[in-house]
């Protein structure tokens, strides 16, 4: 979707860091000097392995942890440092959609109570407390939006499947109309013809509701379904960011080209692509120079001491960070 | 093994039932399944969670033994019965004769003891070897499996290891006394995508090379394509469809696999403005309903689907699915043609 030029970006993040300190003074730098911005109404994909620092992204987007340096702007405003006081009112705003379903759900309550929590904690628009009629009306509003009986607000979460379950979460966190949500593996943990259906449900309401989202997910195909903008983290940096169809049909980074060339198509017969040989490094050690350079096909001399910074390649917002762009 | 073996299937299993109880009733997890697997041939088990592909696993390599679970039908290997086969014969079989690697490696072996220690020992159970040839034996299998410094390696606790080297390690555990059978569930789901694509392609070469048969078990479409010969799509506890991979992949006959495939995410070509899900999800399998259980989730389904068991039939050389369509004489349309999918993979 395109934005107007003039409109400010919804989330800006510069050169942020999470640093995790481990016994024996050895440090994981899990964020290690990540900058994007994401404008509103725009589906911005983060896409890397394990340990590669996506998840540790996002909760450090949403202040779930603490950013080690850095600043992280949320509709104009530093939220970096803000105490917690300050930033209840703004959480409102943004968001979050976890993995597993069944674990971000109390087990112990029906899904109506769960759901009406948010609404019973955070005042409305006006700073009113909400009657419990709103609240009903609200509910009800809720479970029209991502197709569920209202006769669910009356069960528990352990009665419905894994997708149905999913559904309950992103109806949670819709309730305080939310412009921002990061979704974390949302549908990783669901089969395929599940997959498809929440997949959907994320893009229409995406539409429906004018949704910025941040999509955070090791699945390519999955990412390249819903996002706009894609963002492909390596050892705790972006290394390459754009045009979803830009950074998947015509990557930059030989990271990116192996990994999309990696992943195996449901169709027979194809060519089999050389795999990329060794394991993704320890984020403790990472290694010098490029955190590529120990697996890349390209590899040169000035890889191996200089760490390329992310550069624009292409008028359109494409960016890379590699010395020798393919 | 003796020569004239060769032409007989290495495993034949028929009308496998396992059913597991549950408040006075017997529940039919895996509900009738019959495939053979043939000599160096990589069989893909595909389905959903909960229809049944790692039930069927287990209870090939006769691993189940919850109280009064129920395992009838049969199953041969290499022409023996491993239906009611005493558990200290199974015993010999399993390891030796049948290997198993699991999706996560690390729950597999023991923390305490070396990869290499753990190795020697399954040789050593199985055969007279002293330590030395064993552990020669092992390094070995190691470095065969892509291990480098596979020496060193052998000496090390499976939590130094990284998750491709440990389901490496698991890998030539299953492989020491040279089994001519591996099952392998989910072997590459816990791995990322550039290490699942280096396992996938040792998979293949065990066959190639150890002329080994798998079994390889996976809820991934794409990860069967690429490896398996011959697909099996199994849907609440049942077979929907056995091909060959190219006939099935390129012609689904029945409506699960076909949805099943259409509703993956593509990688190239254009993307679709919302992907075909199929509605709802899988019936447990205490509620499946009469007839066909797909049938619920089915965009073809008609009466004759809801009243009796749809039938088995051939819908290609080689290539059944359990569905009334093919004999109604309305099979599905192809899902891509050649020339389609050669434009997939390079837009």
């Amino acid at each position: 979707m395109k934005t107007s030029a003039t409109s400010s970006p919804i989330l800006e993040v510069r050169d942020l860091y999470k640093t995790y300190r481990l016994p024996r003074r050895q440090e994981l730098k899990a964020v290690d000097g990540v900058s994007f911005s994401v404008m509103p109404g725009e589906v911005l994909g983060v896409v890397g392995e394990s340990g590669c620092g996506k998840s540790s992204l996002g909760r450090c987007l949403l202040r779930l942890a603490p950013a080690t340096s850095g600043q992280i702007v949320f509709e104009r405003g530093d939220i970096t440092h803000l105490p917690e006081r300050t930033l209840r009112p703004l959480r409102q705003r943004m968001q979050m959609v976890f993995q597993d379903s069944y674990a971000s759900l109390n087990p112990r309550r029906r899904i109506g109570d769960l759901l009406a929590e948010p609404l019973k904690v955070h005042p409305d628009a006006k700073g009113r407390k909400r009657s419990s009629a709103e609240i009903t009306t609200r509910l009800h509003e809720l479970m029209e939006l991502v197709s569920l009986p209202i006769t669910a607000l009356a069960r528990y979460p352990h009665e419905f499947s894994g997708g149905q379950r999913q559904r309950i979460n992103i109806a949670r966190a819709l309730a305080l109309s939310p412009r921002l949500i990061i979704a974390d593996e949302p549908v990783s943990a669901l089969d395929v013809s599940v997959q498809a259906q929440i997949i959907n449900l994320f893009a229409d309401l995406q539409k429906q509701l004018g949704l910025t989202y941040i999509f955070v997910a090791h699945d390519l195909a999955v990412v390249r379904q819903i996002s706009n903008r894609v963002a492909v983290m390596y050892l705790g940096r972006i290394v390459e960011i754009g045009d979803t169809d830009s950074v998947l049909h015509t990557p930059a980074h030989p990271y990116t080209a192996a990994l999309t060339a990696a992943i195996p198509r449901p169709v027979t017969g194809l060519a089999r692509p050389v795999p990329l040989q060794g394991d993704v490094p320890s984020p403790i050690n990472r290694p010098s120079g490029c955190r590529f350079h120990t697996r890349c096909p390209y590899v040169q001399t000035r890889c191996k001491q200089e760490d390329p910074a992310l550069h624009a390649i292409h008028p359109n917002g494409h960016e890379v960070a590699c010395h020798f762009p393919l | 093994m003796p020569a004239n073996m060769s032409s007989q299937a290495l495993l034949d299993v028929r009308d496998l039932r396992v059913s597991f109880p549950a408040r006075g009733q017997m529940i039919p997890i895996v509900d009738g399944v019959s495939f053979t697997l043939n000599h160096q041939e990589i069989l893909g088990l595909v389905g959903e969670s909960g229809s049944g592909k790692s039930v069927t696993a287990l209870a090939l390599m006769g691993l189940i033994d919850a109280a009064g679970v129920q395992v009838t039908g049969s199953v041969r290997f290499q022409g023996q019965e491993l239906i009611g086969m005493p558990q200290k014969k199974l015993r010999y079989l399993r390891g030796k004769e049948i290997a198993m690697i699991f999706q996560d490696p690390m729950t597999a072996f023991t923390p305490v003891y070396t990869i290499g220690w753990q190795i020697d020992e399954q040789i050593r159970a199985h055969e007279r070897v002293s330590r030395k040839q064993a552990r020669t034996r092992t390094v070995k299998l190691l470095g065969d499996m892509g291990v480098p410094d596979p020496e060193r390696t052998a000496n090390r606790y499976p939590h130094q290891l990284s998750g491709g080297l440990r389901q490496r390690a698991m890998i030539a555990m299953a492989l020491s006394c040279n089994p001519s059978l591996l099952i392998a569930d989910e072997p590459t789901t816990a791995l990322d995508v550039t290490v699942q694509a280096q396992i996938l392609e040792l998979i293949r070469s065990l066959r190639d090379t150890h002329h080994s048969s798998v079994l390889l078990i996976t809820h991934d479409m794409g990860v069967v394509a690429e490896t398996c010969d011959n697909t099996m799509v199994l849907y609440s506890g049942r077979v929907a469809e056995y091909g060959p991979t190219p006939a099935l992949f390129a012609s689904p006959s029945h409506p699960y696999t076909a949805g099943l495939l259409a509703s993956i995410p593509p990688l190239d070509g254009p993307r679709p403005l919302r992907l075909p899900a199929i509605a709802g999800s899988p019936p447990l399998p205490q509620n499946r309903p009469a007839g066909c259980a797909f049938s619920p989730r089915c965009q073809y389904a008609h009466t004759a689907c809801t009243i009796a068991l749809p039938p088995y039939v051939q819908t290609g050389a080689d290539h059944f699915a359990a569905c009334v369509l093919p004999q109604e004489g309305k099979p599905l349309p192809p899902r891509l043609s050649d020339a389609t999918a050669q434009e997939h993979f390079q837009p």
